[in-house]
């Protein structure tokens, strides 16, 4: 594993210094694209006085994007997928042919589209080019529902796929009748078992079995984006697990059951809270804010922690840039290299502190009333 | 695309995966691998239970046994006790017996040799008595060959008889 994390992550100094480089050429030549922020960092970048503003590129990496960039011009196109006010309207990401400015318009079932900074608009009827008010918000054209398979959807299904393999073909040994564990899942049953007794059990008490589907579903997935987005290359690389749509998704599926399997003494301890009826009027509001703070803690945690990982080692990254020397690569290579490695522990770290807290937030709805 | 704005699609993406991920798994990999997990720990514990129980038998059979080597081994101290004594007691009674047995045969003896005695003594008193009134026999055919003697004898005799 370790080495594993050195490998990559040395691959990653790579990737990341060539895909600068080939950036910092291709815009240099793209002097028609004033507009652009991006191109305007790299411009700076290039002029002798100005410095180099590593924001928009730290930005591009740790959000979503609608086409998977492998290297240099070489990139994965993913498909489009927009509901707009005349229905459903797909076409490939690659239509844009790299524009995230706004410029190049897709024509599809009628519609005119165009991706600004990865948001795809919808132009209004009769408008042939996109215009930009003083704070580059699109005037005339509006936002349709945007369900694209985009890099981070893509990865989700990829994290999917895999843990479906692994889980499944380890079910299909013991299905064999090998009571022992052997290869594959020699090595996860332990991480089962770490989630079912140093997780579930503990926190959920007798009735954790019944949790045990969701805990290690939501363990592994986590645990297994993480990883995946330390992979500095394709098709690694996005920021899933630190998506706040996608902490916010798993934090509401923590809400829904721990409300949903809340007993009488749970709803008697928040409607009806143990304290002087006087203190009801402070604590009844408290307690039902409580209900919604804990799964937004979660996923605030989780997002925050995974992006402040991406940031950290793509800021490390880009002081080569900042100070416009090679030689900055024999300071920028190790902390990278360092807190990449450290990253590996946030992955499994964060993974089972979102699980642990789920299962301990199922743990008091489910628990017996001591009072 | 805002960094804390969540997206609809990708909010849509991960609940509808994360469900069907959760249902998949769950059938196909969570359920089979706890039962397989659970099921291993249950004839594990199940095994160092029947240990457990078979050490315990194995014990009380060692000391069952090891109370049967005890006893054996006191009976066989009292019968060899016991034999000593019998032997010893035949010994001594035999010993006793035979002191006694001796004891009789030499009384006997000496009973018998007494008799003998008192025959071979009764029998040299006769002897004596008949060799004496032989000899007296002849002495006093010698003496009363003639008459004078016969008288002198028989008036000595007569004193004799007189002082007895």
């Amino acid at each position: 594993m370790l080495l594993l994390g050195f490998s990559s992550n040395l691959q990653a100094q790579d990737e990341n210094g060539h895909n600068h480089d080939e950036h910092a050429t291709e815009e240099a030549h793209m002097d028609d694209s004033p507009l652009s922020d991006h191109a305007e960092g790299i411009e700076e970048a290039q002029a002798e006085d100005e410095a180099y503003d590593p924001t928009p590129v730290v930005m591009h990496h740790i959000k979503d994007s609608h086409g998977f960039h492998v290297v240099g011009d070489l990139s994965v196109s993913l498909p489009v997928i927009l509901w707009t006010d005349n229905g459903l309207v797909t076409f490939m990401s690659s239509a844009f042919h790299h524009d995230v400015e706004g410029h190049h318009i897709v024509e599809a079932s009628g519609m005119r589209f165009v991706n600004v900074h990865e948001d795809i608009y919808q132009l209004n009827d009769g408008a042939e080019a996109v215009e930009f008010d003083a704070d580059h918000h699109p005037v005339n054209a509006s936002k349709p529902l945007d369900f694209s398979i985009t890099k981070n959807v893509f990865t989700l299904l990829l994290a999917s796929l895999i843990l479906c393999l692994i889980f499944m073909t380890v079910a299909s040994k013991y299905k064999k009748g090998h009571s022992v564990p052997k290869g594959l899942a020699s090595f996860m049953e332990p991480l089962v078992v770490f989630v079912r007794d140093d997780i579930a059990e503990p926190n959920i008490g007798k009735k954790y079995e019944r949790y045990m589907p969701l805990l290690l579903t939501m363990f592994f997935l986590i645990w297994i984006l993480n990883l995946i987005g330390l992979v500095p290359f394709f098709p690694g690389s996005a920021n899933m697990s630190g998506n706040i749509a996608f902490t916010m998704s798993l934090a509401v599926i923590t809400l829904l059951v721990t409300n949903f399997s809340g007993n009488k003494g749970y709803w008697k301890h928040i409607l009806l809270p143990p304290v002087p009826k006087a203190l009801w009027i402070i604590m009844i509001p408290v307690e039902i804010i409580g209900i919604l703070t804990k799964p937004f803690a979660l996923m605030i945690r989780l997002f925050a922690n995974i992006t402040a990982g991406h940031i950290i080692v793509l800021s490390l990254i880009s002081l080569i840039f900042i100070f416009k020397t090679p030689a900055m690569g024999a300071v920028s290579v190790p902390f990278a290299l360092f807190i990449s490695v450290l990253e590996l522990l946030v992955a499994a770290l964060q993974a089972y502190i979102f699980t642990m807290l789920t299962a301990l937030f199922i743990g008091t709805a489910v628990a017996e009333d001591h009072h | 695309m805002d960094l804390v704005t969540p997206e609809i699609g990708l909010i849509f993406w991960t609940t509808v995966t994360f469900v069907i991920l959760l249902f998949l798994l769950a059938k196909f990999a969570w359920k089979p691998i706890l039962k397989a997990v659970k099921d291993r720990e249950a004839s594990i514990e199940d095994a160092l239970k029947s240990a457990d129980k078979a050490r315990e038998e194995m014990q009380k059979l060692k000391s069952d046994n090891e109370q049967i080597l005890r006893d054996a081994r006191a009976e066989r101290d009292g019968i060899l006790k016991d034999a000593r004594e019998i032997s010893e007691k035949m010994v001594a009674d035999a010993k006793a017996k035979a002191t006694a047995e001796g004891n009789k045969v030499i009384e006997q003896a000496r009973e018998q040799i007494e008799n003998q005695k008192m025959a071979a003594i009764t029998d040299l008193k006769n002897q004596v008595a008949k060799m004496s009134i032989d000899i007296a026999e002849k002495v006093i055919r010698k003496e009363l060959s003639d008459k004078a003697n016969q008288e002198a004898l028989v008036g000595e005799q007569l004193k004799d008889f007189k002082l007895n």
